[in-house]
């Protein structure tokens, strides 16, 4: 490979050591590395309140259908009458009324709060099933191409420059209609669940090369350590090293990666729904609402506004809780 | 250093092929028929059969790769209904556009290069005279308005952003013409004018990576021996921090920017659809859209020979920046 790809960066940013975290001996009660990160996480303002906002988010994202029936207008619902003669929402700012939160969109006169209740969920959940997906393919590659080296390493190594040198939004683009058709031929209704799915798997198959770099540059720093030496002179097997001795070193920054890959699905599921690709106009989602919104942007700029704020807050929220769990996992970095 | 570019290179000529065979693998196995969509509803079977064989369709998938590929390099001859003789960097006729691939790259790619080039220089420039400002003056308001910006700035999107500044300063101030492309050899106000808020957008979004970034790794630098070494020796402040600190804290900066600048080069799919300039980006999804094989092939080849570069350019980069990297 080259000099220093990302990797070395991505590292530094995030090395934890873990002799770092190895409680000072002052207190009079011992604590694990993990009691004492929740402890720092906990006295840190910000995380704690890009926390309770993450959660926020969780649960009204979970609770969609029964905001649903408390708020009263599904996401497909359409208030024609609500509308003037050109499919311009009535009243200002887009409609904003007690009935309407955030207003209508102009054109199909559908709620844009309810919408954008469901759309969270969508995202929410493509990111999350996304961000899992990557981070186990990611740390089952990375730890085996560390630890065993050789072909395996210079494949998975090559893999990942390929990957980085595919434009991935063109890809995407092209590979999303490509596998629904696949599964449902030229006529079919495609379900907006396995619109869902293809995303899913699409970021999958491009996303996980940053863990298993980042997983691989770390087992290679343990690779040599006496504890792993030991354990394979005492006959340990494969999977017993990886995921017993190995693993339970690195989970620091595999669990900061993680958090700041869900961030970076949302985006990207927000941005493939903007150029139109995956899930369909019914499904309600901020990259497609967006789109739409453009086109209004002169006659009812109230519509880009709503999406716009709700997906910064989602993104900078996990952005900041992200940044505070680093620093609470691994107190020697210098942010 | 010689046999570092060359090893590099060969590698990159590898990355380079895969790629174009996944392309190529990817879009055959795609369901549509692409004669179906050149030939109108009412197209009978022989008619069909011949467009096929006219366009190749009918031969093995390895002689159509070889075919692409011989075009590439020498150019080829696609036979009358496709323009005839194709000149050296071949890259095909598009039935949907009725050019060949070449012309429409040719006639978009300055488009691209307009946007992405300018907006780099802006981002770069600012984010990591910001990143260094803010380490420099550590803990003081101009830290922390630095780092705000560029935790906002690395959480915006870029059509929010980019709508947004539509709306203040085309619709509502008129103080800027609807986002177009002019040439810059026609009129170079006019190509300002045009794409100045896509350069504005993409560098606010893109310096916010680039001010943390750099910022962390002036931080780390400014500790290290060598510099308290220079101001110990008497060097002057703006000496050893511009010339000797920033020096080694720009390498990974570089490794970033190789990537972003290489990836951007490729197609800022984004930018152009929220400005609703025809880019590369936008050919692209056009392309997608239309189920244009060659078009899309064009475009995915030419962002990754863009990355590709870009990343060769910064491992020579790195050695020239920082004398303590040897390339072998």
């Amino acid at each position: 490979m080259s000099l220093s790809p990302v990797e070395g960066v991505a590292l530094d940013e995030i090395e934890s050591d873990p002799d770092a975290t190895t409680p000072a001996a002052k207190g009079v009660v011992g604590r694990s590395p993990g009691q004492l990160a929740w402890l720092r996480l906990r006295r840190d303002r910000t995380a704690v309140v890009s926390g309770v906002l993450l959660v926020f988010f969780l649960l009204l994202g979970l609770s969609a259908p029964l905001i649903e029936m408390a708020y009263g207008i599904g996401p497909r619902e359409q208030f024609q009458n609500l509308l003037d003669g050109f499919g311009m929402p009535l009243g200002y700012a887009g409609g904003v009324s007690g009935e309407h939160w955030f207003g209508l969109e102009p054109g199909l006169g559908r709620d844009i709060f309810i919408r954008l209740i469901y759309g969270l969920r969508t995202s929410l959940f493509i990111a999350f099933a996304a961000a899992l997906i990557t981070a186990t393919i990611g740390v089952v590659l990375g730890a085996l191409a560390g630890y065993l080296g050789g072909w395996l390493d210079a494949v998975i190594n090559w893999i990942t420059d390929l990957t980085l040198a595919m434009p991935f939004l063109i890809i995407a683009l092209a590979l999303t209609p490509t596998i629904t058709l696949r599964f449902y031929g030229e006529r079919g209704q495609v379900s907006s669940a396995f619109g869902v799915g293809v995303l899913i798997a699409v970021f999958a198959i491009f996303g996980w090369t940053s863990t298993a770099r980042l997983v691989r540059g770390q087992v290679i720093a343990l690779r040599e350590r006496e504890f792993v030496e030991a354990a394979r002179a005492s006959g340990a097997g494969l999977g017993h090293m990886l995921f017993r001795q190995l693993l339970p070193n690195i989970w620091a920054p595999i669990l900061v990666s993680f958090s700041l890959a869900v961030p970076q699905f949302i985006t990207s599921e927000a941005a493939l729904s903007f150029i139109g690709v995956g899930l369909s106009d019914e499904t309600p989602s901020f990259g497609r609402m967006i789109y739409r919104s453009l086109d209004f942007l002169q006659t009812d700029p109230a519509y880009v506004f709503f999406p716009g704020i709700m997906i910064f807050a989602l993104v900078f929220a996990f952005n900041l809780f992200g940044d505070a769990l680093r620093d609470a996992l691994d107190p020697k970095s210098s942010r | 250093m010689a046999r570092f570019l060359i090893k590099r290179l060969f590698s990159a000529t590898l990355t380079l092929f895969a790629v174009s065979v996944l392309t190529f693998l990817m879009f055959f196995a795609l369901p549509r028929d692409p004669v179906s969509s050149i030939c109108s509803k009412n197209c009978n079977p022989e008619r069909l059969e011949r467009v096929r064989d006219d366009l190749g369709l009918n031969d093995p998938l390895i002689s159509q790769y070889a075919g692409y590929m011989k075009g590439i390099v020498t150019g080829r001859d696609l036979g009358s209904a496709q323009g005839g003789r194709c000149d050296a960097p071949c890259l095909g006729w598009s039935y949907v556009t009725n050019e060949a691939v070449s012309d429409t790259i040719a006639r978009v790619l300055p488009v691209t290069l307009s946007i992405v080039i300018p907006a780099a220089i802006l981002w770069l420039l600012l984010g990591v005279g910001l990143g260094m400002v803010s380490a420099l003056r550590r803990g003081t308001w101009l830290d922390r308005l630095a780092i705000g910006f560029s935790l906002t700035g690395a959480s915006l999107q870029l059509y929010f952003v980019g709508a947004v500044l539509l709306l203040v300063f085309v619709y509502n101030l008129r103080l800027l013409p609807v986002p177009s492309y002019t040439s810059l050899f026609d009129n170079p106000a006019k190509w300002a004018s045009g794409l100045v808020l896509a350069w504005v957008a993409l560098a606010f979004l893109f310096s916010a990576i680039y001010a943390r970034l750099s910022r962390a790794q002036m931080l780390e630098t400014l500790s290290e021996d060598f510099v308290r070494t220079a101001r110990a020796k008497g060097l002057a402040k703006p000496k050893v921090y511009g010339r000797h600190a920033l020096r080694a804290a720009i390498t990974p900066v570089v490794t970033i920017a190789g990537l972003d600048v290489g990836g951007a080069l490729g197609g800022t799919v984004i930018t152009e659809t929220t400005f609703g300039i025809q880019g590369l980006g936008r050919t692209a999804v056009d392309a997608v859209r239309a189920g244009d094989l060659p078009t899309i092939m064009a475009t995915v080849l030419i962002a990754a020979v863009f990355v590709v570069l870009a990343n060769v350019l910064v491992d020579l980069l790195y050695a020239a920046i920082d004398p303590r990297v040897r390339l072998r």
